[in-house]
C-alpha cells in the first residue's frame, strides 16, 4: 500500500531525527544488561556471621573452622554474649548470630546430645531462609564427622541412611547471570514496546498534527500500522543489541534455537505495541501516557515471575499472571536459551500471546475514531 | 504570603484536573503493596516435581506420599524412564526430579543404604537450592520414620530463630522501597515537570517578570507534591500495618520525620532537574532514566548491595534513596532509634542541602 | 446556476446541554471565497469541524463536495484540504519530506510529487530551504507553506481555520495573495476568520453569533444593509446582543 509506505517513511524520518529515542534505543539495553545483571545477583554469598562462643572447646574451634573454611560464611566477629552480637546485626555487620552454649563439647560427648542456636536477620527473607539452610547444613555435615570418629557407620550404626545426590541441570556453574540476562531481555523489550508506542501517538494528539490525519482520507488501519511497525522493527533492534551483548560481554549463547526466540519476539513485539496504542486512546497528555503505562509495565514487570516465582504466589495472584504477556516471554526466554526447549514447547505461550495481540490491536483500532 | 497561597492553589487546581495521572498517583503504591504484600513471595509451596520411580515398591510409595503430602511439593509428573525427565524439564513442566533406585524397600532393609537422586532446574539458581533443602528435609523425615525415630548418638540439634522477620514475609524489604520510589515519582519527577511546563507554556516568563520572588514559585510548586507524597506514606504505613501485618517497631513520628526529609531531597533533586532543561518530555526521561533507574537498582531494595561488584557499591553511596533504605529499615523494621540512625540522617541532609544550593545557584544565573 | 459545494441543512451541534451551533443553514457556491466570521465561541470552528468529519452533527444535513457528511465522509476526505490553527506541519522534519508526505497520502505519484514541490518551493521562495526543519521556518513561510500543502492535491475545497493568527498585516496580504491564486485556479475557498478586516476580501461572508447565522451576504450587501463603513461595524453591531463571550 503505497499510503502506508509514505506514512512510514514520515514516522522515520521523525524517529530518526528525534535524539530522545535514539538514545534510549541504543542506550537503554546497554545500560540495563551491563549494570542490572552485575547488580541483580540474588545468590547468597558472603553470610557475615558472628559467634558467640561459650565453650571455647576443641569441637567448637572445629566447628568455627568448619564454617568459615566454607565459601558461604564470613565470621566478621567473635562476641562475648548475644546482646553483644546483636548490636552487630543491628548495625548490618553480620546477618547471623550462632551461639555455642557452655559445656558444648561435654555435653555433646557425655549426655548423646548437644544445642546449638541460630539466630538470623530475617529482614532479607530469603536470604536469611537460604543462610540459615547453609549453616543448618555445615552443622548436619559436622555433626556427621564427628560420630564417624566415633564410629564406623555400617556396623556399628544398624539403621538404613538414605544417601542424597544433588545434581544441578543447565545451569552448571549456578550463576545467577544466566537466569537474570534473559528476563532482562524481555524487560527491555517490555518497555520499549510500551512506552515508545504510547509516548509517540500522544505526542502527535498534544502537538495537534493528528487532526490533518484525522481530516485526510488515511485510513485507521494505515494510520495505526503506521505506528505500530516502526516501533515493531526498533524492537527488532533493540532484541539484536540485547543478544549480541548477551553474546559478548557474557558468554551466554542460547541453548537452543534463536529463530524461536524471534519468532515470539515479533508476536510479542505485537501484543504490547496493541498495549502501547490503547493507552494511547486513553491519555490525553505524553504524562498521563507515561504515569498509565509505568503503572502496567510496573505491574507485568514485578509479577512476570523475574524477581520471585510464580509458583510460590497465591493461587489468586497466578490467575492474574495469566493475564500478563511478560511473564510468558520471561518463561520462553529461560526455556530456549537454557533449556533448548523447542517450538512444541513454547507453542502454549506462543498461542496465548498471539492471542492477547489479536485482542489488544482489534481493541485500540475500534477504539480510535476520527470522528468524535 | 498571600501570593503564595495563590499559587499553591492553582497548582493543586492543575492536579486535580488531571484526573487520570491523580489516580494513577494514588493507585501506585496501593498497587504496589498489595502485589508485594501479597502476591511476591519466596517462600516455596505447591512446586511441582516429578518423580521416577525404579522401585515400585511399598518403601517408595511411602517416600513418595509423604513428599506428596509436603506443602513444599505437588507431584505432577511420574516418569517411566529417566529421558522423559528432560523432556519435562524443558518443556518447565516441573523443577525439580526425584529418582528412587530400583529395589529401594531391599536396599534398604539389606544393606542400611540406599541412593536417591535429586535433580534440580537450576536456571534459577536459589529456588533450586531451596527445594533440594526441602526435598532433603522430607527424605530425612521419612528416614527417622522408618528408623522409628531411633536417636542417632551425638547428636547435635540446631534451634533456628528468625529476627525480626519470623515469617520470613519478603514484604518487610518491600514496604520501604516502595515509599522511596513513589516519593521520588511525586516529589523529584512530577515537581520537575510541573516547573518545566511552565517553561514550555511561557508563562514562566511572565511569572519572572512580575514582581513575585522566585522562591515562592517554586515553594508553591512544592508543597501540593509534598502533601500528595505525605498522603500516599501514610496509605502506605496504614496498608503495611493493616493488612500485612507489618508492625511498625520504631517511633513512628521519626518515620514521618524521616519522610519528610527524604521527600525534601526528592524535591531539591526535580528542582535541579528542571533547571536543566525546557521539555517536559526530556524532564520525565531523566527523571526516570537518572533517578527511578538508579534508584532501582542500587538503592539496595530490589538487589543486595552487598553482593555487587565493588566499584557498584561505591556508586550506591551517592544515591540518596539508599539512605533513606536503610534508615527506614531500621526504624520500621529493626526499631532503632535515632541514635543509632543519626549518621545516616545528616548524610541524607547533607546531600540535600548540596543539591539546593546547586539549583538555587543555577537558578539565579538564568534569570542573571 | 453555480454549482454549490457545501449545503447544509438545519446543521446543529450540542454538547450535552450546550449548543455550539445551532440550525444553520447556507451553501457555498463552486469557485468562491467564503468567509466564516464570528466571535470566539460563537460557534465557526465547531461548525467547520462538523464539516471536515472531525465534530459528528447532532442533528441537520449537510453535503460537501457533492457527498453527505453521514455516510460518504471518506469520499469528502479525498476531495477536501484542510489547514487547522496550529498548521498541522510536522515540524520535526524538512520541508522535503512534509511535501513528500501530504502529497503522498493524497495519492498523488512521485513524478507528480517531484514536479508540485518543485513549483511550490518556487512560489514560496523557498528553493533553498528544502531541507531546512519547518520549526526553523519563520512563522509567515509556515502558514504559507501549511496551505500549499493544503491544496497540494488540487482540492475542490479548501478548509482554513484561522490562518493568519500571530503575523504582521503585511505577511497576512500575502497570504490572501496565495488564497486568491488558489481560488482562481477554481479551489472553494471557506475560511474562518476573527481579523474583519480579511472578511473584506471574500466574495461572501457569513457572521456567527450565539450559534447561529446572523447575517449571510457579499461584504458589499452586508454594508448597505446595515448601514456601516465596514464589516467590522456590523460585527460589533451583532455581537453586542451575543451572550456568549468566552471559548
Amino acid at each position: 500500500m503505497r499510503i502506508l509506505l509514505v506514512i512510514l517513511r514520515k514516522e522515520f524520518q521523525q524517529i530518526m531525527r528525534n535524539p530522545s529515542i535514539l538514545r534510549i534505543i541504543f542506550m537503554m539495553p546497554a545500560v540495563q544488561l551491563l549494570i542490572l545483571p552485575l547488580a541483580a545477583d540474588y545468590e547468597v554469598k558472603n553470610v557475615n556471621l558472628t559467634v558467640v562462643d561459650q565453650d571455647h572447646s576443641t569441637y567448637s574451634q572445629l566447628l568455627l573452622n568448619k564454617l568459615s573454611a566454607s565459601d558461604y560464611f564470613i565470621i566478621q566477629d567473635v562476641a562475648d554474649n548475644y546482646d553483644a552480637a546483636m548490636v552487630d546485626i543491628e548495625k548490618d555487620v553480620s546477618d547471623i548470630i550462632l551461639t555455642i552454649p557452655p559445656h558444648f563439647e561435654r555435653d555433646l560427648i557425655r549426655e548423646d546430645e548437644a544445642k546449638l542456636s541460630l539466630a538470623v536477620n530475617a529482614v532479607n527473607g530469603a536470604k536469611g531462609n537460604i543462610g540459615a539452610s547453609y549453616a543448618a547444613n555445615i552443622i548436619n555435615e559436622y555433626n556427621q564427622e564427628i560420630r564417624k570418629t566415633w564410629f564406623t557407620m555400617p556396623e556399628f550404626n544398624p539403621v538404613p541412611i538414605i544417601d542424597i545426590t544433588y545434581s544441578n541441570w543447565y545451569n552448571d556453574g549456578m550463576s545467577y547471570t544466566l537466569f537474570m540476562v534473559p528476563g532482562i531481555l524481555v524487560i527491555l523489550l517490555t518497555l520499549v514496546g510500551s512506552f515508545l508506542s504510547a509516548l509517540n501517538i500522544v505526542h502527535e494528539k498534544e502537538v495537534g498534527t493528528i487532526e490533518q490525519i484525522n481530516v485526510s482520507p488515511i485510513k485507521k488501519y494505515q494510520f495505526i500500522l503506521g505506528k505500530l511497525i516502526p516501533f515493531w522493527l526498533i524492537g527488532f533492534v533493540v532484541l539484536t543489541i540485547g543478544l549480541l551483548i548477551a553474546r559478548f560481554v557474557y558468554g551466554i549463547i542460547p541453548a537452543g534455537n534463536m529463530g524461536l526466540i524471534y519468532l515470539f519476539a515479533a508476536v510479542f513485539l505485537f501484543a504490547l505495541l496493541g498495549i502501547g496504542l490503547l493507552v494511547s486512546t486513553i491519555a490525553e497528555s505524553q504524562q498521563q501516557a507515561m504515569f498509565i503505562s509505568f503503572f502496567f509495565m510496573m505491574i507485568f514487570i514485578l509479577m512476570g515471575g523475574l524477581y520471585t516465582s510464580i509458583d510460590s504466589m497465591p493461587q489468586w495472584a497466578q490467575v492474574i499472571t495469566w493475564f500478563n504477556p511478560v511473564k510468558y516471554f520471561i518463561e520462553v526466554m529461560r526455556m530456549i536459551v537454557m533449556k533448548d526447549s523447542s517450538l512444541a514447547d513454547i507453542s502454549h505461550n506462543l498461542l496465548v500471546i498471539g492471542i492477547m495481540a489479536v485482542i489488544f490491536n482489534t481493541w485500540a483500532v475500534l477504539l480510535y475514531r476520527k470522528r468524535v | 504570603m498571600q501570593q503564595f497561597w495563590v499559587f499553591v492553589r492553582k497548582e493543586f487546581y492543575h492536579i486535580f484536573r488531571d484526573k487520570k495521572s491523580l489516580l494513577i498517583i494514588f493507585a501506585l503504591p496501593i498497587a504496589q503493596m498489595l502485589i508485594f504484600g501479597f502476591a511476591l513471595t519466596n517462600e516455596i509451596k505447591n512446586t511441582q516435581i516429578g518423580i521416577l520411580d525404579n522401585a515400585n515398591d511399598e518403601a517408595s510409595l511411602n517416600l513418595i506420599a509423604q513428599l506428596d503430602a509436603s506443602k513444599y511439593f505437588e507431584i505432577s509428573n511420574t516418569f517411566t524412564n529417566p529421558d522423559e525427565i528432560d523432556a519435562a524439564f524443558k518443556a518447565d513442566k516441573i523443577k525439580l526430579a526425584i529418582v528412587i533406585p530400583p529395589n529401594f524397600k531391599s536396599e534398604l532393609a539389606h544393606n542400611n543404604s540406599a541412593r536417591i537422586q535429586l535433580l534440580a532446574d537450576a536456571t534459577d539458581p536459589n529456588t533450586a537450592t531451596t527445594l533440594e533443602v526441602y526435598a532433603s528435609a522430607v527424605i530425612r523425615d521419612y528416614q527417622n520414620t522408618i528408623n522409628n525415630n531411633f536417636k542417632l548418638p551425638y547428636s547435635i540439634s540446631t534451634e533456628i530463630r528468625m529476627l525480626y522477620n519470623p515469617q520470613l514475609k519478603g514484604a518487610y524489604l518491600f514496604v520501604p522501597g516502595v515509599m522511596g520510589m513513589i516519593l521520588l515519582l511525586i516529589s523529584a519527577m512530577m515537581t520537575s515537570i510541573s516547573i518545566v511546563r511552565e517553561k514550555e507554556l511561557n508563562t514562566m516568563e511572565i511569572i519572572l517578570a512580575s514582581p513575585l520572588k522566585p522562591m515562592i514559585l517554586i515553594l508553591s510548586k512544592a508543597v501540593p507534591y509534598m502533601v500528595i507524597s505525605l498522603i500516599n506514606v501514610s496509605t502506605i504505613l496504614l496498608i503495611s500495618v493493616t493488612l500485612l501485618d507489618l508492625p511498625i517497631n520504631g517511633s513512628i513520628w521519626l518515620v514521618f520525620g524521616v519522610c519528610f526529609l527524604f521527600i525534601t531531597t526528592a524535591l531539591s533533586l526535580g528542582l535541579m532537574i528542571s533547571n536543566i532543561t525546557d521539555s517536559q518530555q526530556t524532564a520525565m526521561f531523566i527523571s526516570l532514566m537518572g533517578l527511578m533507574l538508579p534508584t532501582l537498582i542500587l538503592s539496595g531494595f530490589m538487589f543486595p548491595i552487598e553482593n555487587m561488584p565493588v566499584p557498584m557499591q561505591v556508586l550506591s553511596n551517592i544515591v540518596p534513596t539508599k539512605w533513606f533504605f536503610i534508615i527506614i529499615k531500621d526504624v520500621m523494621i529493626k526499631g532503632l532509634g535515632f541514635s543509632s540512625v543519626w549518621r545516616e540522617i545528616l548524610i541524607l541532609a547533607g546531600m540535600t542541602a548540596f543539591f539546593l544550593i546547586i539549583s538555587w545557584k543555577k537558578f539565579k544565573m538564568r534569570l542573571a | 446556476m453555480a454549482d454549490k459545494v457545501i449545503i447544509t441543512e438545519n446543521l446543529t451541534k450540542k454538547f450535552g446541554d450546550f449548543t455550539a451551533v445551532d440550525g444553520i443553514s447556507f451553501h457555498v457556491n463552486k469557485g468562491e471565497i467564503f468567509g466564516f466570521l464570528g466571535a470566539n465561541g460563537a460557534g465557526k470552528t465547531t461548525a467547520m469541524k462538523m464539516l471536515i468529519g472531525i465534530w459528528e452533527p447532532t442533528s441537520g444535513k449537510a453535503e460537501v463536495a457533492g457527498y453527505d457528511i453521514y455516510r460518504d465522509m471518506e469520499n469528502i476526505k479525498k476531495s477536501i484540504g484542510y489547514m487547522s490553527q496550529r498548521f498541522s506541519l510536522y515540524e520535526d522534519i524538512p520541508v522535503i519530506e512534509n511535501i513528500r508526505f501530504f502529497g503522498g497520502i493524497y495519492g498523488l505519484s512521485r513524478a507528480e510529487i517531484k514536479e508540485k514541490s518543485a513549483a511550490l518551493l518556487h512560489k514560496l521562495n523557498l528553493t533553498g530551504e528544502s531541507k531546512t526543519l519547518v520549526s526553523a521556518l519563520p512563522l509567515g513561510w509556515k502558514q504559507k507553506l501549511a496551505f500549499s500543502l493544503a491544496i497540494i492535491h488540487q482540492p475542490k475545497i479548501v478548509f482554513l481555520d484561522e490562518p493568519t493568527g500571530g503575523v504582521d498585516p503585511i505577511t497576512r496580504r500575502k497570504f490572501w495573495e496565495l488564497i486568491y491564486d488558489a481560488a482562481n485556479e477554481g479551489v472553494t475557498v471557506f475560511v474562518t476568520t476573527h481579523y474583519m478586516d480579511e472578511a473584506e476580501y471574500c466574495d461572501r461572508i457569513s457572521i456567527m453569533v450565539d450559534g447561529r447565522i446572523a447575517a449571510l451576504d457579499t461584504p458589499a450587501a452586508l454594508k448597505k444593509q446595515f448601514n456601516a463603513d465596514n464589516i467590522d461595524q456590523i460585527f460589533t453591531h451583532l455581537a453586542r446582543g451575543a451572550k456568549r463571550t468566552a471559548d
